[in-house]
């Protein structure tokens, strides 16, 4: 069986949506002749011309303030910010404007825009280039914010935010650009606010997007090793957060880890402990626990892989719940 | 202002007989431009006295005004957009906007001013200083990419000069050719900060950065503002060239109804500038060409007198939204989370109406 890239499976996303719904624009900087950094948009001006492809001058805040225009004149754009360092400047157009737009017209004009960021570390990148701002969208009422672990899953869920009436923030995890699995991708199949297990167990649930799902799914074979059976819980979408699929694991195995790369402190996993907290407290055997970037700036790559959370912490944690 | 503002009445009304010919405006466009002036001073002057009598939250007066706004507005083509600030109930009122679902905003019974802001070719009242432009510039962008015959202006202030969103909206409309038009009131205060500490330049000579035309008008001459918009309209349109405008003009009143004026500015300033009067100029000029008799005017100003009143009918007593309201259209459909919430608000509000 084939096997793609997830590189390869969103560039194939975005070249099925602008192949399917002429509506569709891709704006952002070096999209057009270059590609993209990282090439998800190779080939795509190519094939569709530079009125539907198009590379715009160097500034953010500009590439998601247009993208409200052109969505009011009837496009659907999918903005690229290239890294998530750099999608700062956009933030006052995404909080006040993207996300709102929608409720202050009471309903009557949606912003039916993607914002792709490629965002987190475990690249040995230079600074700014390994930040996970997820938070900052999520705490945002009115924005969907979803983040893909796998290539097929990048696939379905970039075509279900494509095609959302809302705003969908679109986390693409870097350091899994380049992970392969075999497979057609497909619309169908779990969409934007529904959460998938990745790996089935009964002693404890790791809980965790993006880049991280693949390092729960290590863990938990190492702790399968020991006799241990862990499930890992994909959230692919935080808003909106699967609350049925989360109270439905953590309920089944009393012991939850929260796990991103982002820092501790008011990170998304102190939203989701909460949620855990609320719902299914009487479940649970021990505190959920959080295993996260430290509560620093980004540190530099030659120390990335001492703040990015590892098996070994990951199995430390779960030591924790499960002794508890 | 220095020799390069473009001007057509003076400040004493009397006219430039050439740039006058030069008009493609019939009688009745010079009595419409003066008639819609009047209604919009009328319904600043209710809006403020509503805010002190507690039915307004807050207002921002656009008093003094009325020539940029209006002369400007009257130069579109009813197929336009327009992206306003929060101070444009001249050009609101121009392009035929209900002003009492405008005057919500500033009541505070919903956001935004326009309910539907793409049908009505007006986008909603934007507070966040100068972000609106980006709107504008991704909008020509859009009607562009479509070959719609369509162009976009936008409406911001002197300060908004600041931003890196104005500067980042006309590089892009100078780079994608979006026929676009950039209306800066220069009204010299943004809140209490002067002109000459937002700017040690010329507004309008920015636009030469961009690579399209800037243009300096005097902001309180009607015929003028209309003149120079009319142009940037028909370039826009024609050639897909943005324009930049800088209508000097000037804040008469506070800030919003929040300010107080007087702790940063001298009353001499305000008084020099009520000398140029934009609405007292432009009736001069209508007398002394024999345009318009008493009757015009009085008529006119029933007219202002009654579009206050209706607003003032509108929204005096206007009830909260229904409480509904508060989660309705956050998303296209209500996530778990939300409804969640919902939940709990739609039964304490029961709880609290059941006593």
């Amino acid at each position: 069986m084939a096997e793609l890239t997830m590189a390869q499976a969103l560039n194939r996303a975005l070249g099925d949506a602008l192949a399917e719904d002429d509506r569709v624009l891709i704006l952002g900087e070096d999209v057009g002749k270059l590609g993209g950094v990282f090439r998800i948009t190779d080939g795509l001006q190519d094939r569709f011309g530079t009125s539907r492809v198009f590379d715009t001058p160097l500034a953010e805040s500009a590439i998601a303030g247009v993208s409200v225009g052109l969505s009011q004149a009837g496009w659907k754009p999918v903005c690229e910010m290239q890294f998530e360092a750099f999608s700062y400047p956009a933030l006052d157009e995404v909080i006040s404007h993207i996300a709102k737009y929608r409720y202050r017209s009471k309903g009557t004009t949606q912003v039916p825009m993607v914002m792709r960021i490629p965002y987190g570390g475990g690249i040995g990148a230079a600074e700014h280039h390994s930040e996970s701002p997820e938070t900052y969208y999520a705490h945002t009422a009115g924005l969907k914010v979803v983040v893909p672990s796998t290539p097929l899953d990048a696939y379905t869920l970039l075509r279900r935010a494509i095609d959302d009436p809302d705003p969908v923030i679109f986390f693409e995890p870097k350091s899994r650009y380049w992970s392969k699995e075999p497979g057609e991708p497909q619309m169908e199949g779990p969409g934007i606010g529904e959460a998938r297990v990745a790996r089935e167990g009964s002693h404890a649930t790791l809980i965790a997007w993006g880049a991280m799902v693949t390092r729960c799914l290590e863990a938990a074979a190492a702790a399968g090793e020991d006799g241990v059976e862990v499930e890992v819980l994909d959230l692919r979408s935080l808003v909106p957060l699967d609350l049925h699929a989360l109270a439905t694991s953590v309920q089944k195995t009393g012991r939850a880890v929260v796990v991103h790369e982002a820092p501790m402190t008011a990170g998304f996993g102190a939203e989701v402990v909460s949620r855990i907290v609320e719902d299914s407290f009487d479940h649970l055997e021990a505190p959920p626990l959080r295993v996260t970037g430290y509560d620093t700036p980004y540190p530099p790559a030659t120390l990335e892989e001492h703040y990015l959370p590892s098996v070994d912490r990951i199995l430390l944690a779960l030591e924790k719940v499960l002794t508890h | 202002m220095t020799d390069d503002t473009v001007r057509i009445l003076n400040p004493d009304g009397g006219v430039d007989p050439q740039a006058r010919q030069a008009l493609d405006l019939k009688d009745e466009d010079l009595l419409e431009l003066y008639r819609s002036m009047v209604l919009t001073r009328n319904v600043d002057l209710e809006c403020t006295a509503l805010q002190r009598q507690g039915e307004l939250a807050v207002y921002p007066p656009a008093i003094g005004q009325e020539a940029a706004q209006v002369g400007s507005a009257f130069a579109l083509g009813d197929q336009d957009m327009v992206y306003p600030s929060y101070r444009e109930v001249g050009v609101a009122i121009v392009r035929g906007l209900d002003i009492v679902e405008y005057m919500h905003f500033h009541r505070g019974t919903w956001h935004g001013g326009v309910d539907d802001p793409v049908d009505r070719q007006f986008g909603m009242i934007s507070v966040p200083v100068g972000s609106q432009t980006l709107h504008a510039t991704g909008h020509a962008m859009g009607t562009k990419l479509d070959g719609k015959d369509v162009v976009t202006i936008t409406y911001f202030g002197d300060g908004a000069t600041s931003q890196g969103d104005v500067h980042e909206a006309m590089n892009f409309a100078g780079v994608f050719g979006a026929p676009v038009v950039f209306f800066c009131q220069n009204n010299q205060w943004a809140i209490s900060v002067p002109l000459e500490r937002q700017t040690a330049g010329e507004i309008y000579r920015k636009a030469e950065g961009y690579g399209f035309p800037g243009v300096r008008v005097d902001g309180n001459d009607v015929l003028a503002v209309y003149r120079v918009t009319r142009e940037a309209v028909e370039r826009a349109r024609n050639e897909h060239q943005p324009t930049l405008i800088e209508a000097v003009t000037y804040r008469m009143g506070p800030h919003s109804t929040a300010d107080d004026a007087t702790r940063y500015r001298e009353k001499a300033d305000v008084d020099r500038w009520q000398e140029l009067d934009p609405i007292a100029r432009y009736r001069t000029f209508l007398e002394a060409e024999g345009i318009a008799d008493q009757s015009f005017f009085l008529e006119a100003e029933a007219d202002g007198k009654e579009l206050a009143a209706t607003v003032r009918a509108g929204i005096q007593g206007a009830p909260p939204r229904q409480v509904e309201d508060l989660f309705r259209w956050v998303f296209a459909d209500l996530p778990p989370h939300l409804a969640r919430q919902e939940e709990e608000m739609l039964r304490l509000a029961k709880e609290e109406e059941d006593g």
